[in-house]
C-alpha cells in the first residue's frame, strides 16, 4: 500500500537507525572476536599498538576448562528462570487481584509500580544492608521475633536472595502488562462461560490464561532480555561470590578484574553465542505472537 | 479543468494483476462513479489517479499532462475518505484550513474560503470543535470542507457515505450531487451501491476484477446492460435472469427481464408459480416467486396493494419490449 | 466483571490488595523513613517505625560527601539527552515500519531488538578502548551516544506499535492536502501519537536512568551520574544505614516523582505498547 515514492523514502528514514545499530553491533563484535585469538594481557604491557599473539584457541579452551564457567552458565539460567517464573507467577495472582473492584486502586497502584523505577544500584544496596544484613536488617529483626536464628541471607542463600531482589523489582512490569491484558478482555466471554457451568478455575484455566499468553509471551521476552544483562545487583550485593556469579559476571571479573582481555573475549564470545541461541529460540515464539 | 485520461493503466500486487490494463476518459465536469462488487479493484483504481499507488505500467493524465509519476500533494486532486480521515488533533476550522496552509495561501484568503465553505456546508458553529465531537454526517461535510477549499481540477470519493446510517445516506448523496451541480467540478465517486451509482452519476463505469464491464449513463447501462453481470449489478430488486429452454424460444443462452417488467395476475399468464416470501414495502410489493422453470426464485415488483401471501399460486406474464438477451459467453444480443 | 460485587467481597478485596502493596512498596518507604533517623535509631533494635527524631543531617552529609547536584545534573543530561536523541532517530524509522511495511519489516524489528540481547561485557573492552581513543571516556557525549544506543531498539519498537495504531488514511489525507513527508510527521503523525511518544520518552529516561553497566564502567568523575553516586556507598559506607537511605532516596526521588505526576503515560509505556 504504499509508492515507489515512500518506499525509497522509507528505507532512507529508516537508515539512520539501522545503520547505527549495524555499527554498535559489529565494531566492537569484530573486535573482540580478535582479541579472543589473542593473548592480551594489558597489564603486563600488551598493547595493540605493539601487536598482540596469536594464540589460536588457546582462550576459549581455558575459559570452557576453568572451574567457574559451568557453575556461571548454571547460576546465569536459574537467575533468568527464577525470576522469570516468580514474576509471572504472582504477576498473575496480582493482576487478577487488582482486576478486582476495590476502594483506592490507584493508589494501591502506584505502590506496586514503585520499584520500577528504584534504580538497580540503590535497590541491591537497600536490600542488602537494611533488609538482609544479618544483625541490623529488617528481616534479621523478623527472625529474631520469631525466635529463629537470622539467615546470612546474601552468604547461605546468595542465589535466592538475588532472585528476590531482582524479582522484586521486575514485579511491577510483569503485573502491569498482565493487568492490562486481562482488562481487555471481554467480560462477555467470561460470563458466556460461567452460563456454559464453567467453575471459576476451569475459567481461569480455558479463557483468561489462554487470553493472556501473548502479554506473557512479551513478558518473557523483555525480561530476558534485561535479566540476562543484570550486572549492578551482583556488583554491589555480593560481588559474584556464593555462586552468584553470572556468565556476564565471570566475563567482567576476567575482562576488568583480572585485566586478561583475551580469556575475558572468548568467554564474551561464548555468551554471545548463549544469548544468540536464547534469542533466535525466544523469537520463534514472540514472532508468531507478534503479529496479532 | 479537470479532464482525467487513462491510458493502457494496470496495477500488480507482487505476482497479482489487479487492474489489467484498461483505458479510461473522465471529462470535465463529469460525475462518474466507479461501481462493482467488493473487490473489484474500483478503490484501487481510484488510488492510482490520487497517486497513493503507483501504476505498474500505462499512463496517467490530468487535463493534458503526464502526471504517472507525479505525487498525490501536486496533481491538484483532493480527496474524501471513506473514515473521513479528519485530523483528530485539530478543530474544524484547522483541518479545512490543513490543505491551504500546505499551499502556504494568505491568512485572508484561508478564512475567506472557510468561512465560504462552512456557509456552504451548514459548519458555521461547529469551527471550533474537534472532530470527536461532531456526528457522522458532520465530520462527512467537514471532509468535503477540507476538499473543496483547495479549489481541485477533480474530487475524489472514496465511499464517502459507507458509514453513515440510511436515512443520513440519502441525505448526503443529494448535498453531493448539489454540490457537483454548484461547483462544475469533476468528481470521481467509486461506491459498491448501485443506488448511489444510478441517483448521482452522469457517467457510471461498471468493474468486475478489475476490468472494465460497461461505461455509460445511468439509464444507458439500465436499458442496454452490455452483458449478464451488468444486468445483474444494475437494478434493485436484481434482473431476473432465465437460462434453459425459456432462453432458448427466444434464441438465447439467458435471457432477462426486470421485475418491473413482469405483470402479475392471480389468474392467468404465460408462467406459473407459488409465492415465497411477498416484501409490502408500501408503495411497491417485492414477490420472491418458486416454481418457474430456469429461474429460481423469480422477482416481480407490482403495486403496493396487491395482496398475496406465502402459498399463493400467481402467473407472470412478461413484457417483451423490456426482455433482454444473452449468448453463451453472457455479452448482450441485439 | 461488570456486575458490581458485594461490599463485603470489596472490602476483602481492597485490604488484601492494600496489604500486597504495602509490601512491596515497603522497601522504599522503609528507605526514606531511614534518611530522616540519626544513625543509632536506624539500626534500632526492634525497629522504629515512625516515632523517631526527624533529621536532615544525613542529607547535609551525604551532599558534603559528594556533590549531589552534579551527579544529579549528569544523570538529567545522559537520561534526557540519550531520549531524545534516540527518539529523533526512532520516529522516522518507526513511521517506516509502520506506514511502509514490507516483507522485511519484522525482521528488522526482531532484529534490532535482538541487539539488546548481546551481552554487554562481551563487548565491553572494545568499546572502553574506542572510547580512550576517541576521548570520550568519562564524557557525557561518550556516554549520551551509548545509552541512546542501548536504547534505540526499545523506542523503535514501541513507536512502531504506537504509530500502528493509527490509521493511514489520515497520513493519505495529509499527502493529498498538499503535505510534504516532512509536513506530514511534523503536522500529523507525531501530534497524533503525542500520548504514545510521551509515554516511550518517560519509560526510556526511566531505562537510561536507572541504567547501571555502562554508566559505571566508562565514567569516573565528569561524567558520573547518580548511579555511580551511590555506587560509592557499597561499602563499607553501606553500614550507615541512615546515611544510605538518604544517598538513596536523594538518587531515586527525581524519578519516584516523575513517575507521580505522569502516572498515565507511565502505565502505558511500562507496558512497552505491546499490550493494549
Amino acid at each position: 500500500m504504499a509508492t515507489q515514492h515512500s518506499r525509497s523514502a522509507a528505507r532512507l528514514m529508516m537508515a539512520p537507525a539501522v545503520i547505527l545499530l549495524l555499527g554498535w553491533m559489529l565494531v566492537p563484535l569484530t573486535m573482540t572476536l580478535f582479541f579472543s585469538f589473542k593473548k592480551y594481557l594489558p597489564l603486563r604491557g600488551d598493547s595493540v599498538a605493539n601487536g598482540l599473539e596469536w594464540v589460536g584457541f588457546a582462550n576459549y579452551a581455558r575459559f570452557l576448562s576453568s572451574s567457574s564457567f559451568w557453575p556461571s552458565v548454571q547460576a546465569t539460567l536459574i537467575i533468568v528462570g527464577g525470576v522469570l517464573v516468580i514474576t509471572i507467577v504472582f504477576g498473575i495472582l496480582l493482576a487478577i487481584l487488582l482486576d478486582q473492584p476495590m476502594w483506592g486502586q490507584g493508589v494501591v497502584r502506584i505502590m506496586v509500580i514503585a520499584p520500577f523505577f528504584v534504580m538497580p544500584t540503590v535497590s541491591a544496596l537497600v536490600w542488602k544492608n537494611m533488609f538482609m544484613d544479618p544483625t541490623n536488617g529488617i528481616l534479621a529483626h523478623l527472625w529474631k521475633a520469631f525466635g529463629a536464628e537470622p539467615v546470612q541471607w546474601l552468604s547461605q542463600a546468595s542465589l535466592p536472595s538475588l532472585i528476590l531482589i531482582v524479582s522484586w523489582q521486575w514485579l511491577p512490569f510483569a503485573t502491569l502488562i498482565l493487568l492490562t491484558a486481562i482488562q481487555s478482555l471481554d467480560s462477555e466471554q467470561l460470563e458466556a462461560a460461567e452460563m456454559d457451568g464453567a467453575p471459576v478455575l476451569k475459567r481461569f484455566w480455558f479463557i483468561i490464561l489462554p487470553h493472556l499468553s501473548r502479554a506473557i509471551t512479551i513478558v518473557i521476552l523483555i525480561q530476558t532480555i534485561f535479566l540476562l544483562a543484570i550486572f549492578a545487583e551482583i556488583f554491589v550485593t555480593t560481588g559474584g561470590a556464593f555462586g552468584t556469579k553470572t556468565l556476564s559476571y565471570l566475563i567482567f571479573q576476567r575482562v576488568l578484574e583480572s585485566q586478561n582481555v583475551g580469556l575475558g573475549s572468548a568467554g564474551g564470545v561464548y555468551a554471545i553465542i548463549l544469548a544468540n541461541i536464547l534469542a533466535v529460540l525466544l523469537m520463534r515464539v514472540v514472532g508468531k505472537n507478534l503479529d496479532a | 479543468m479537470g479532464r482525467i485520461v487513462l491510458d493502457q493503466v494496470s496495477k500488480s500486487f507482487g505476482e497479482v494483476e489487479v487492474i489489467p490494463p484498461l483505458d479510461l476518459t473522465i471529462d470535465d465536469g463529469e460525475f462518474t462513479v466507479f461501481v462493482g462488487p467488493s473487490g473489484c479493484g474500483k478503490s484501487t483504481l481510484l488510488r492510482l489517479i490520487a497517486g497513493l499507488e503507483d501504476t505498474t505500467s500505462g499512463h496517467i493524465r490530468i487535463d493534458g499532462e503526464d502526471a504517472t509519476n507525479v505525487s498525490p500533494a501536486k496533481r491538484g486532486l483532493a480527496m474524501v475518505f471513506q473514515s473521513y480521515a479528519l485530523y483528530p488533533h485539530m478543530s474544524v476550522r484547522k483541518n479545512i484550513a490543513f490543505p491551504m496552509r500546505m499551499a502556504k495561501m494568505s491568512q485572508e484568503e484561508q478564512d475567506k474560503r472557510i468561512d465560504a465553505a462552512a456557509k456552504a456546508l451548514n459548519l458555521t458553529d461547529y469551527l471550533d470543535r474537534r472532530p470527536g465531537q461532531l456526528s457522522g454526517g458532520q465530520r462527512q461535510r467537514v471532509a468535503i470542507g477540507r476538499a473543496i477549499v483547495r479549489e481541485p481540477s477533480a474530487f475524489l470519493f472514496d465511499e464517502p457515505l459507507s458509514n453513515l446510517d440510511a436515512a443520513l445516506r440519502v441525505g448526503m448523496r443529494m448535498e453531493i450531487s448539489e454540490l457537483h451541480k454548484k461547483l462544475d467540478t469533476t468528481m470521481i465517486y467509486v461506491t459498491h451501491d448501485q443506488v448511489e451509482a444510478m441517483t448521482m452519476a452522469d457517467k457510471i463505469v461498471v468493474l468486475q476484477a478489475g476490468v472494465i464491464e460497461q461505461v455509460g449513463t445511468p439509464l444507458e447501462l439500465y436499458r442496454t446492460p452490455r452483458n449478464v453481470f451488468v444486468a445483474g449489478f444494475i437494478g434493485s430488486p436484481k434482473m431476473n435472469l432465465i437460462e434453459g429452454a425459456e432462453a432458448a424460444k427466444h434464441d438465447a443462452h439467458t435471457i432477462g427481464i426486470r421485475p418491473e417488467h413482469i405483470d402479475v395476475s392471480t389468474t392467468e399468464g404465460l408462467w406459473q408459480g407459488t409465492v415465497g416470501v411477498a416484501e409490502h414495502l408500501g408503495s411497491d410489493t417485492f414477490i420472491h416467486i418458486h416454481g418457474v422453470p430456469g429461474c429460481e426464485p423469480m422477482t416481480v415488483r407490482t403495486d403496493g396493494e396487491f395482496g398475496v401471501k406465502h402459498g399463493d399460486t400467481v402467473y407472470l406474464t412478461p413484457n417483451l419490449a423490456h426482455l433482454h438477451r444473452f449468448d453463451a459467453e453472457g455479452l448482450r444480443l441485439e | 466483571m461488570a456486575r458490581a460485587a458485594t461490599t463485603q467481597r470489596k472490602a476483602l478485596n481492597t485490604a488484601l490488595a492494600w496489604l500486597i502493596g504495602f509490601l512491596i512498596f515497603f522497601p522504599i518507604l522503609w528507605t526514606i523513613l531511614t534518611s530522616f533517623k540519626t544513625e543509632a535509631q536506624a539500626i534500632a533494635s526492634p525497629p522504629i517505625f515512625l516515632n523517631f527524631d526527624w533529621t536532615l543531617e544525613n542529607y547535609s552529609v551525604v551532599q558534603e560527601r559528594s556533590d549531589y547536584m552534579r551527579f544529579l545534573w549528569n544523570s538529567i543530561i545522559l537520561a534526557g539527552g540519550s531520549t531524545i536523541l534516540g527518539t529523533m532517530i526512532a520516529i522516522p524509522a518507526a513511521w517506516s515500519m509502520a506506514f511502509v511495511p514490507s516483507k522485511r519489516t519484522k525482521d528488522i524489528l526482531l532484529w534490532m531488538l535482538s541487539t539488546k540481547m548481546l551481552p554487554a561485557v562481551g563487548v565491553l573492552y572494545p568499546i572502553y578502548l574506542l572510547f580512550i581513543q576517541l576521548g570520550l571516556l568519562d564524557s557525557r557525549a561518550g556516554l549520551v551516544i551509548v545509552l541512546m544506543l542501548i536504547n534505540l531498539p526499545i523506542i523503535v519498537w514501541m513507536l512502531y506499535t504506537y504509530f500502528r495504531e493509527i490509521p493511514g488514511e489520515i497520513l493519505e489525507a495529509a499527502r493529498m492536502d498538499g503535505a510534504t513527508l516532512k509536513e506530514e510527521i511534523l503536522y500529523v503523525l507525531t501530534p497524533m501519537a503525542i500520548p504514545g511518544i510521551a509515554s516511550t520518552l518517560l519509560l526510556n529516561f526511566i531505562l537510561a536512568w536507572n541504567e547501571a553497566f555502562w554508566t559505571l564502567n566508562l565514567t569516573a568523575v565528569d561524567a558520573a551520574p547518580l548511579t555511580a553516586f551511590i555506587a560509592s556507598y557499597s561499602s563499607p559506607e553501606g553500614l550507615f544505614f541512615a546515611k544510605l537511605s538518604a544517598a538513596s532516596t536523594m538518587a531515586i526521588a527525581p524519578i519516584l516523582i516523575l513517575g507521580w505526576f505522569s502516572q498515565k503515560q507511565l502505565v502505558r509505556g511500562l507496558t512497552f505498547g505491546a499490550v493494549k
